[in-house]
């Protein structure tokens, strides 16, 4: 490995890390660190690991075997409700907006926990508004009757309800037109200024090489390729053979 | 003919009346089915708990509204820790175990009852003991202080989910527990603070009710029964419709009483039940979407 590519003290590290489902073997060993404020990509085909790798650190799959560390402690099979509180965000592939909920109520699962003033939580509100100007607009309306790429972004403002160090991004792109797109890119832009990790889970290979400064390619649940984004943009035949594209 | 209507007027009081309390039963059912899928097959005596207690706190005190007050917050407290023991251990378990171990735990308070206080029913006092003239009848004003406190109650467990911090928490593990465990919301303890919410509405009921019937070990039955085809009706898990078919069908049921004994009228509700369940087995009033 490179020196490049080494982070001096990881947020996140999973080593050697084994996933079950009944008894299909999702995760084989699967290793890779993500450092403080850094955004990361996890590229690879359908079915390859990389959602389960993000549940598996969100504490919503629990690793048969291995070690998954964050922030310097060992937080394998811990509640999620407990990750999100030590500063977890997940947003997931599907989304997963409480639907019947309005779009203020929706950030407010984020932002009503204990030690969060008053003012704390109209500063946080008034940075997403700012962000995302339509969920500001839309605040009173059910999180159901959003649009997709509305539905998106209030995903990832609720994620950020939780003032987290790192959020988790699966498939943010999916589905959502190209001007939708770029601003997704914008947005990681954004959490990076503001000293958030994030761990990238795409499919759009110009997006991630764009917006992470390292990337991990997966492919049966294990690392198969690690390298910068700028090394890995120059290498056509990688891309090729682990993404088909 | 003026004789009918006047009936028919009297018994529409009657079933709301007694449709505003199978509400405060059936919503804390219907919204302990809504958020962690159990069948609670303990409600009934939790119901029957509350009216004892009831019994007690107004021997050693005096005072129903103390006794209300007292027997609710005891029961709900009961209910933490019921769930604590007997479900939160099943948590991810075939639904089967929690009918299972809630049906246990049926039998071990009704037994506990009929240990503790024996086979004869006891009374509760009205509080309110004045009448006033309904057509022909004196019609006690206790019962309609009954139906507004049940509406009362159920109003602020409304206000509370609607706009109360750990309502909105309810709300969101109600539509998708992952995602709100997700969100940092402590799920098991708002399962836990749901049952208990669940158990302290259907023991103010009980209280609420005891007046009007005698107190006994067995006193559960009936209630849970009709609670349990108002949630059906309803829509399992849907809070507004477990209100209004409450109401809908102790109106049948009282309806029908001007014709049929009230042991037959019973019938009616059978009849609301097997109805919906053959022609809209998401329930009667508008399908809660997840």
């Amino acid at each position: 490995m490179s020196a490049a590519l080494a982070t001096a003290e990881p947020l996140v590290r999973l080593a050697d890390v084994h996933t079950y489902y009944a008894k299909s073997h999702i995760l084989d060993g699967i290793s890779l660190h993500v450092g403080r404020g850094e955004v990361v990509g996890l590229l690879g085909r359908n079915g390859v690991g990389k959602s389960t790798t993000l549940k598996t650190i969100m504490g919503l799959v629990r690793p048969s075997s291995g070690s998954v560390q964050f922030d310097g402690r060992e937080i394998g099979g811990s509640a999620p409700d407990r990750l999100a509180r030590l500063g977890i965000g997940y947003v997931p592939e599907d989304r997963r907006i409480f639907r019947l909920l309005t779009v203020m109520e929706n950030l407010r699962t984020g932002l009503d926990r204990r030690g969060v003033t008053e003012n704390r939580k109209q500063a946080l509100l008034a940075k997403v508004f700012e962000y995302f100007p339509v969920l500001g607009e839309r605040r009173g309306q059910a999180g159901g009757t959003l649009s997709g790429g509305e539905q998106q972004m209030l995903a990832i403002a609720r994620a950020m309800m939780l003032e987290p160090k790192i959020i988790l991004l699966d498939e943010p792109t999916e589905g959502l037109m190209p001007r939708m797109v770029s601003q997704i890119g914008a947005i990681i832009d954004v959490l990076r200024h503001d000293g958030v990790a994030v761990l990238l889970v795409e499919q759009n290979v110009p997006l991630t090489l764009a917006s992470c400064a390292r990337v991990y390619i997966i492919e049966k649940g294990a690392v198969r390729h690690h390298a910068a984004s700028s090394e890995l943009g120059a290498n056509d035949e990688v891309i090729r053979q682990y993404l088909g594209v | 003919m003026q004789g009918l209507l006047d009936l028919i007027l009297i018994q529409t009081v009657n079933g709301i009346v007694t449709g505003m309390i199978l509400a405060l039963v059936a919503s804390g059912l219907t919204l302990i089915f809504g958020i962690m899928d159990v069948v609670n097959f303990a409600h009934g005596e939790l119901f029957m708990l509350g009216a004892y207690l009831g019994v007690v706190v107004l021997a050693t005190t005096g005072s129903f509204w103390l006794a209300l007050l007292f027997a609710t917050l005891i029961v709900a407290l009961l209910g933490a820790a019921l769930q604590i023991v007997t479900l939160r251990p099943l948590i991810g378990r075939d639904p089967l175990t929690t009918i299972l171990a809630t049906f246990g735990v049926s039998l071990v308070l009704q037994n506990y009852a009929l240990w503790q206080f024996g086979p004869v029913a006891r009374k509760i006092g009205e509080p309110i003991t004045s009448h006033f003239t309904l057509f022909y009848l004196e019609y006690p004003w206790y019962r309609i202080a009954i139906a507004a406190l049940s509406a009362g109650i159920i109003g602020s467990l409304w206000l509370f989910l609607k706009y109360g911090r750990y309502g909105i928490w309810i709300r969101a593990t109600i539509q998708d527990r992952v995602m709100a465990q997700a969100m940092g919301i402590p799920v098991p303890w708002v399962y836990t603070a749901v049952f208990a919410i669940g158990a302290g509405m259907a023991a103010a009921s009980g209280v609420l009710f005891g007046p009007l019937v005698g107190v006994n070990h067995a006193m559960g039955l009936d209630w849970i029964l009709k609670a349990f085809i108002v949630v059906v009706v309803g829509g399992m898990g849907n809070l507004g419709g477990s209100i209004l078919a409450s109401i809908f069908v102790s109106l049948m049921e009282a309806y029908a009483s001007i014709w049929v004994s009230p042991a037959q009228a019973v019938i009616a509700s059978f009849v609301v039940l097997i109805l919906t369940l053959l022609f809209r087995p998401t329930g009667l009033f508008v399908p809660t979407p997840k």
